[in-house]
């Protein structure tokens, strides 16, 4: 029995977060196959088969795939799917729209947002926020499953030489149509795998303010994320936003500011390795997860912060 | 047109989550409970969508214990004129609750169905695409904008890298983010107006749907804690506990 992992990309690269996913499903079983539905998508499959875990490339080249709709995406994984033991993708917005569709058509009940492999039937996974953790073991003769990408490390991109292999569009849906996707482009890091997040919330007070965490976040080369009160507010766009709904990072450092951290933030980011809090109020939960905590007004702070960054010799990139 | 709101109870989301000593789940006696907080959007949106002319009924529904009746009230209360609540104990998977949807939309024949995108006890973000498949619907998951066309929706989703706006054929199903619109609350009058709605009660089992789980929880765990942090008295202390300590700059 073997894996087929479905493969995120623009028609041009590989999204990151499927490398996360390939490691988790070759923790499963090392037969992964992968599946690339695209248009012009041959850099895409070349790429993906470079991958060392990657064992065979199914590449789709298809007008119908030139964009990614569930619909067109989920009829044709179902007639690929017979010999897979497992179906897996990324639990970010392009997995958990993909992998319901597709187990609900396989009569499968789905395992959401893994954390853990334990065997290949038994996962662990976070619910309520993360904060507990479910040990569950699926008894689906398939399993449709979706990773939490940062609980995994990414797979090695190169070294590999994958067979690529041609296969059959399947029924166009007509059911819906993409008419335009605005995509926010940046120089950061991705939020997702940005080795420093700073975030800001309500405490930021508005999208000008913003601009002190801009300065601190190009000083350490780091993403910028937010609470959803920030984001509700219309201080930032919605593909900053940290937690329960929003994404959930893993960063080597995170710097929260003006952030009172309700446990729907806290469940996107308390993983990472070294949290910041800077609030005024002493009394703020987001203290609770705090490795360093610095109780004082952000207007203040942010500006000494980035003189004091300013006088070191070197700093991480 | 007809629009079916699907509505979740769930543990309220102010309420510190404890895991039971055994190991066997989460502590639910004596917890406040809630709806779903995506799903009070969906409500919302179905009701301004009739408000706007463009829908004749909204139905609210709920798959649930007994006690899920005080959801699908709730939601009578802001605006839904009917209620049904499909009765089923203990845990329901998301692939079940689909099911049963799907019965009820054969029966009621919407001409949308709305719900949460994710409930926030499981986690799962399963059920509006699940049924959207089983009925062989367009799906707009996680929706923070719907314009109401002659026969679809112009539905802009929120994902990744920002904003896509596609266009779904009615009949479909629409997953509600929780920046769709600003739910209202209920009136005291039309509290009491509510009590006086209807709601149907079926049983699952009556509709032939299996809901025994087919996925088994072997344990809940609580999260590993972080150990407690400092306090810094000053930005300098600050960048050199940063520098010199966690060495992460």
């Amino acid at each position: 029995m073997s894996v087929l992992l479905i493969v995120e990309h623009n028609n041009k690269e590989v999204k990151p977060f499927t490398f996360n996913a390939i490691s988790a499903a070759s923790q499963i079983n090392e037969d992964v196959n992968v599946l690339v539905l695209g248009y012009n998508s041959d850099t895409v499959a070349k790429s993906i088969s470079e991958c060392p875990n990657v064992k065979k490339v199914i590449h789709i080249n298809n007008e119908l795939y030139e964009n990614y709709l569930a619909e067109n995406y989920s009829s044709v994984i179902i007639k690929l799917s017979e010999g897979y033991s497992h179906i897996i993708c990324s639990a970010n917005t392009f997995g958990k729209n993909l992998m319901p569709r597709i187990a609900a058509l396989l009569d499968v009940s789905q395992v959401s947002d893994i954390t853990k492999v334990i065997s290949e039937d038994t996962f662990i996974r976070p619910i309520y926020a993360g904060n507990a953790f479910a040990t569950v073991k699926s008894n689906d003769k398939i399993k449709c499953i979706t990773i939490r990408p940062t609980s995994f490390d990414p797979a090695p991109s190169s070294g590999g030489s994958a067979e690529i292999q041609n296969g059959e569009p399947g029924d166009a849906t007509e059911l819906s149509k993409f008419i335009k996707k605005e995509e926010i482009k940046s120089d950061r890091p991705e939020l997702g795998t940005a080795r420093v997040v700073v975030s800001g919330g309500r405490g930021m007070q508005s999208g000008e303010n913003f601009k002190l965490i801009t300065a601190v976040a190009d000083k350490l080369n780091a993403a910028i994320g937010a609470s959803r009160a920030a984001v509700d507010a219309g201080y930032i766009t919605n593909d900053h936003q940290v937690g329960q709904t929003g994404k959930v990072v893993v960063p080597d450092l995170y710097i929260a500011v003006g952030i009172s951290g309700a446990i729907q933030h806290l469940a996107g980011m308390k993983e990472s390795k070294v949290i910041v809090a800077i609030n005024k109020d002493g009394e703020a939960p987001i203290f609770s997860v705090a490795d360093y905590g610095l109780e004082a007004d952000l207007f203040d702070a942010l500006p000494k912060f980035l003189e004091e960054l300013n006088k070191l010799n070197t700093i991480q990139k | 047109m007809k629009i079916l709101v699907a509505v979740k109870r769930v543990i309220d989301y102010n309420v510190q989550i404890r895991v039971k000593e055994d190991g066997s789940g989460i502590v639910t006696d004596n917890v406040k409970m809630s709806t779903n907080p995506p799903d009070d959007n969906a409500i919302e949106e179905a009701v301004k969508i009739k408000e706007a002319g463009k829908a004749t009924e909204v139905v609210a529904i709920s798959v649930g214990e007994e006690k899920a009746q005080e959801t699908v009230r709730k939601a009578l209360a802001v605006g839904a004129d009917r209620g049904i609540l499909v009765k089923a104990e203990g845990t329901v998977e998301p692939l079940a609750v689909s099911k049963i949807l799907q019965k009820i939309v054969e029966k009621e024949k919407p001409d949308l169905v709305f719900m949460g995108k994710q409930a926030i006890d499981d986690d799962c973000n399963q059920t509006g695409q699940m049924l959207a498949a089983l009925l062989n619907w367009p799906q707009a998951t996680f929706a923070s904008k719907i314009k109401v066309k002659e026969k679809s929706l112009e539905v802009t989703r929120e994902i990744d890298e920002g904003l896509e706006t596609i266009e779904v054929n009615v009949p479909a199903i629409v997953t509600c983010d929780l920046r769709l619109n600003e739910p209202r609350y209920a009136s005291l009058p039309n509290i009491m107006k509510a009590k006086k709605k209807q709601i149907e009660q079926i049983n699952a089992s009556d509709l032939g749907i299996d809901t025994k789980p087919r996925i088994d929880q072997i344990k809940v765990e609580e999260p590993p804690k972080r150990k407690a942090g400092i306090k810094v008295a000053s930005v300098e202390e600050l960048v050199q506990k940063l520098k010199n300590e966690a060495k992460v700059i």
